[in-house]
């Protein structure tokens, strides 16, 4: 974290939304290695979605931004996971969307911005407009010490990784120490989290499997438009609140029901502030009304 | 992960001459893939019988999936696709599209009756 000590930070932090903090780096000593810093998750943003789940689908994001660039301790990065548009299937429309998209948040006050595709934006046409608006759909990067895996588990329609990003993505694994903090970014859940609902990556159980043998990784995750929180073995997925409308708690019905009447106080809308250090501590940030 | 309640006896594409003989007679049911829906969208079937789903799609790709039976299948336009099953126990079970085809992919799923 620059120029800000990291008690203050929780504390200026918890004033914008509710903390969740646990041993996401459960076999990682408290004695941190590397600086603490706090990144922005957005997720779902759906940007051109009209429904009535959202009547305000055209100005969420926007406040959204606001939200962030008012923060009182300045994120290092922000990271988009996925459906940053909603999808179309004109190909020039979709270039319309993203290029607005674009212009929206630009308005960030932090410059460094990662984005990733959902399957809105990129399986109807195998990431091809996404990577001409915001380049490659999988990539690394570190952070204060800290090794950022970004998997694209949407470019195929079938909800694959492939053998040859399951390649490069153990090709990159081989370079990290066992202790290495590693964090993951993705769209859907790697897990099966509720297969029914194809909430699901077809082999993902692959990816878990490369990663298990590290000891301090977590993954953060959107697609289903809600925090939940899940352990497969010592790695937590986290997923994060949509910007355009919630969907249905995993698993309540047989097949996954529309989503639910829109909520006027768009409390189950937001982003979330993601502070690293030798735990991980998120704070979400829900959109306000006005 | 859950253990599969039923056992697959069958997916082939008649179209690649992929077919393997079920034990029993099989009964078929044709469905229809569509964005976004299945036609019928509802379909029944016995427990202890094989039922073969045969799937055609006339305007894209889709794909068929069946958690709970442990098996999916792609719809490919203008071929035959046939998954068989056997059910093991009564109750409903989801089918859908794991393929994403548009804005009502997700919508896009049916419902196997089975009956004891």
């Amino acid at each position: 974290m620059q120029h800000t000590d990291r008690r203050d930070f929780l504390k200026l932090a918890g004033m914008a939304g509710v903390a969740f903090t646990a041993g996401l780096f459960p076999r990682r000593q408290a004695a941190a290695q590397g600086s603490d810093f706090h990144f922005i998750q957005f997720s779902d943003t759906h940007w051109g979605y009209k429904g009535p789940a959202n009547p305000d689908a055209e100005h969420t994001l926007e406040k959204a931004v606001v939200t962030v660039n008012g923060l009182p301790a300045k994120p290092d990065f922000i990271v988009f996971t996925g459906d940053l548009t909603h999808t179309t299937e004109d190909g020039k429309e979709r270039r319309a969307r993203m290029q607005r998209f674009k212009e929206i948040v630009s308005a960030l006050a932090v410059k460094d911005v990662r984005f990733m595709p959902g399957e809105h934006d990129a399986s109807l046409d195998k990431g091809e407009a996404f990577k001409e608006f915001f380049g490659a759909t999988h990539f690394t990067f570190d952070h204060k010490g800290v090794h950022f895996i970004a998997l694209d588990n949407v470019s195929d329609p079938a909800a694959r990784l492939g053998d040859e990003q399951l390649a490069w993505l153990a090709a990159d694994l081989k370079q990290r120490k066992m202790d290495d903090r590693i964090v993951v970014l993705t769209h859907r859940p790697l897990f099966d989290l509720v297969p029914n609902w194809d909430w699901t990556t077809a082999d993902g159980a692959k990816a878990i499997e490369l990663l298990m043998p590290y000891q301090n990784v977590v993954v953060f995750y959107g697609h289903i438009h809600q925090e939940h929180h899940h352990m497969t073995g010592h790695i937590a997925h986290h997923a994060a609140r949509s910007l355009i409308f919630p969907q249905a708690a995993p698993g309540t019905a047989p097949r996954r029901p529309p989503p639910p009447p829109f909520d006027a106080s768009l409390a189950p809308l937001g982003t979330r502030d993601i502070a690293m250090g030798a735990t991980v501590t998120m704070t979400e940030l829900p959109v306000t009304k006005g | 992960m859950k253990r599969r309640l039923f056992a697959a006896l069958l997916i082939g594409s008649a179209a690649g001459g992929v077919v393997r003989l079920a034990a029993q007679p099989s009964n078929e049911v044709s469905v229809a893939a569509s964005k976004f829906e299945f036609t019928p969208e509802t379909v029944k079937g016995k427990v202890g019988q094989p039922l073969t789903f045969v799937l055609t799609s006339f305007d894209r790709i889709h794909g068929f999936k069946m958690p709970e039976f442990g098996v999916r299948a792609d719809i490919v336009p203008d071929q035959e696709t046939r998954v068989t099953i056997t059910p093991t126990q009564a109750g409903s079970f989801v089918f859908f599209c794991d393929i994403f085809c548009g804005d009502g992919h997700e919508e896009m799923s049916g419902t196997l009756v089975v009956e004891a």
